[in-house]
């Protein structure tokens, strides 16, 4: 009788502890390689992981989907077609997106950096959610033109992607939420914080500005920061710069159906901006300088203008040739590069 | 006296074993289950039925071809007052799959109930929670890529009156953002008082009148308003099936 009660304790104690021993392996595989870190000069982020646990395996999938054209309907467009790590993941030299069938999108690709900074993404804000920033352009007819219900579909039958869920969430079964979970791990950790500025900001070696950086600083600071506040370089507000009498594209009013909105779009961040031409919403400016001409002579006034753009009856930021010379070498100093060659975010 | 120790070790080994498996069973919990029968007014909905047309309170001929809703939040009111909201209780009926047509809320706790309340659509929080799954996936077509949330109520059809090209109707209500919000709740007193016993399973129908969407508040010339996915013309809509949409028949 003892024998069998013995034998019994064992089994359950030897079953306990070789599962336990399984999970830890488990967790040790991925434990250290990817980390979310918030850099010293960064406020609290909005996107936590909580219900998104990070790990190495997640982070890879998101990657491996985000580089993956079969979640286009032709198979034809990956995420990275428009968002290209050498552009901080904006679109060079694209004014607007082109999707499938060679369709002509009417916005310009943002960059994708700091992402689990933002409440809001896309041009009109329309997206309230980072684990759901990558639907408009997998629907749009004139992006992936795909659908969840597709891509899924076409997930759980590949050779790859079951084996690849399974380590990133445990199970092998496919779902939208794990999909977009996964592509989420990998955006979110696109961390762009090692600028000359960063160093500047933190007193690090390589953060010694010169002395036309310094006297762009200043200027960027008197002139510009109110919208593209620091550290992010954007207040994250909706705004009206002036591109145009009657705004073409309607901006923020498509989320809110208010007439006090048509034509604002979302401060973009000026982080990496040196890299991720063509500019505005439309892509209508190709270089910098064509931008700082907008705001020293281009700026039309419409009923929805930015009041900071129309300051002592003037419109628009008045400056120099040499000033604006002085803010571009700024400007350059928000450029990332650790960031754009880090082999992490590119495909293997 | 030994062989009572080792009965009692190994009943209590046996019942770790049993209890690392099976969850213990929540006391007084029960089943309520919802059936909802769809109508345009008198008539019951028959989708895609284009011989047979309603007519909305402005006098339009349509015919429907898409009829979905969300509801959540239920909550049950005892006749002691006491309010119990059914946690996680999200449900898309969709006319056109009559699987969805009975819904079942297997955790309702014991008592004698007098009311029933919900939010036709889904709350504000959710909406903005990030990737959800079962009816709250993205995938069953009722969310917005564009302008994110849910979208609470779907109905599409066609009708001569209709200035659309192809004589279409799109309604599709949704927003839980001021001043476009259109989350609207429903509470109904039950015709008769349900009393829910431990273990066991009662049922409610309820009655969807698709014809609320068109008049209360106000009357829908589809000549005028026959396209809507969020904004002030869903207030509209919103603002009429707040009323009638739904009634509790028991």
């Amino acid at each position: 009788m003892y024998r069998i009660i013995a034998l019994f304790v064992i089994t359950i104690v030897f079953c306990s502890a070789h599962f336990t021993r399984y999970s830890k392996d488990n967790f040790r595989k991925y434990e250290d390689s990817v980390r979310f870190a918030v850099p010293s000069n960064f406020p609290k982020p909005v996107y936590d992981f909580k219900n998104n646990p990070l790990t190495n395996a997640g982070f890879m999938l998101g990657r491996y989907l985000f580089y993956d054209p079969s979640l286009s309907k032709d198979s034809s467009i990956a995420c990275s077609n428009c968002h290209q790590y050498f552009a901080a993941f904006a679109n060079l030299d694209h004014p607007v997106s082109h999707g499938v069938d060679y369709c002509l999108g009417t916005r310009n690709a943002p960059a994708l950096f700091n992402l689990a900074w933002q409440k809001e993404f896309m041009w009109d804000g329309g997206v309230k959610h980072i684990e759901f920033s990558p639907l408009n352009a997998i629907t749009s007819s004139c992006e992936m033109a795909s659908s969840l219900d597709t891509i899924v579909h076409r997930l759980q039958k590949s050779s790859t992607y079951p084996a690849l869920f399974q380590s990133a969430f445990g199970s092998s079964e496919i779902n939208s939420q794990k999909l977009l979970r996964a592509l989420a791990q990998f955006t979110a950790m696109l961390v762009s914080a090692n600028s000359k500025y960063d160093k500047h900001i933190r007193h690090e070696a390589g953060g010694e500005f010169t002395n036309e950086e310094e006297t762009g600083y200043r200027l960027f600071k008197q002139h510009c920061s109110a919208c593209h506040k620091e550290p992010l370089f954007t207040d994250f507000s909706f705004r009206n710069n002036g591109l145009e009498l009657i705004s073409a594209d309607p901006g923020r009013d498509t989320v809110t159906d208010q007439e006090t909105d048509r034509g604002r779009f979302k401060v973009p961040s000026l982080r990496n901006i040196e890299l991720s031409s063509p500019y505005m919403h439309d892509g209508r400016f190709s270089t910098l300088q064509e931008v700082l001409e907008h705001y020293n002579s281009g700026v039309k006034k419409n009923a929805n203008l930015d009041s900071l753009l129309q300051k002592n009856n003037q419109l628009g930021i008045r400056l120099s040739a040499p000033e604006q010379q002085a803010l571009l070498a700024f400007l350059k100093t928000l450029t990332d590069y650790e960031f754009v060659n880090n082999k992490k975010f590119q495909q293997d | 006296m030994k062989k009572n120790t080792v009965t009692s070790l190994v009943a209590l080994l046996l019942f770790f074993a049993f209890s690392a498996f099976k969850p213990a069973p929540k006391s007084g919990k029960c089943k309520l289950i919802i059936c909802f029968q769809h109508f345009v007014d008198k008539q019951p909905l028959k989708l895609n039925d284009s011989l047979n047309r309603y007519l909305n309170a402005n006098g339009d001929s349509f015919y429907i071809t898409t009829f979905k809703y969300y509801i959540s939040n239920i909550t049950l009111t005892k006749t002691n007052d006491e309010t119990i909201t059914i946690p996680d209780s999200y449900l898309l009926v969709n006319a056109a799959d009559s699987s969805t047509f009975t819904q079942q809320l297997p955790d309702v706790p014991a008592g004698k109930y007098k009311n029933i309340s919900f939010i036709i659509g889904v709350d504000s929080l959710r909406n903005f929670s990030g990737a959800q799954t079962g009816c709250l996936d993205p995938a069953k077509g009722m969310f917005w890529t564009w302008k994110n949330g849910y979208i609470f109520v779907k109905m599409e059809g066609y009708s001569p009156q209709s200035s659309d090209k192809k004589n279409r109707l799109v309604f599709h209500i949704g927003g839980a953002i001021a001043p476009n919000n259109t989350i609207r709740n429903f509470s109904q007193i039950l015709p008769k008082k349900i009393k829910l016993k431990q273990g066991h399973e009662k049922q409610i129908g309820v009655d969807v009148n698709a014809a609320a969407l068109f008049r209360g508040k106000s009357t829908v010339d589809f000549s005028t308003l026959n396209f809507t996915m969020g904004g002030p013309k869903s207030v509209v809509i919103a603002d009429n099936y707040s009323e009638g949409l739904f009634t509790v028949t028991n």
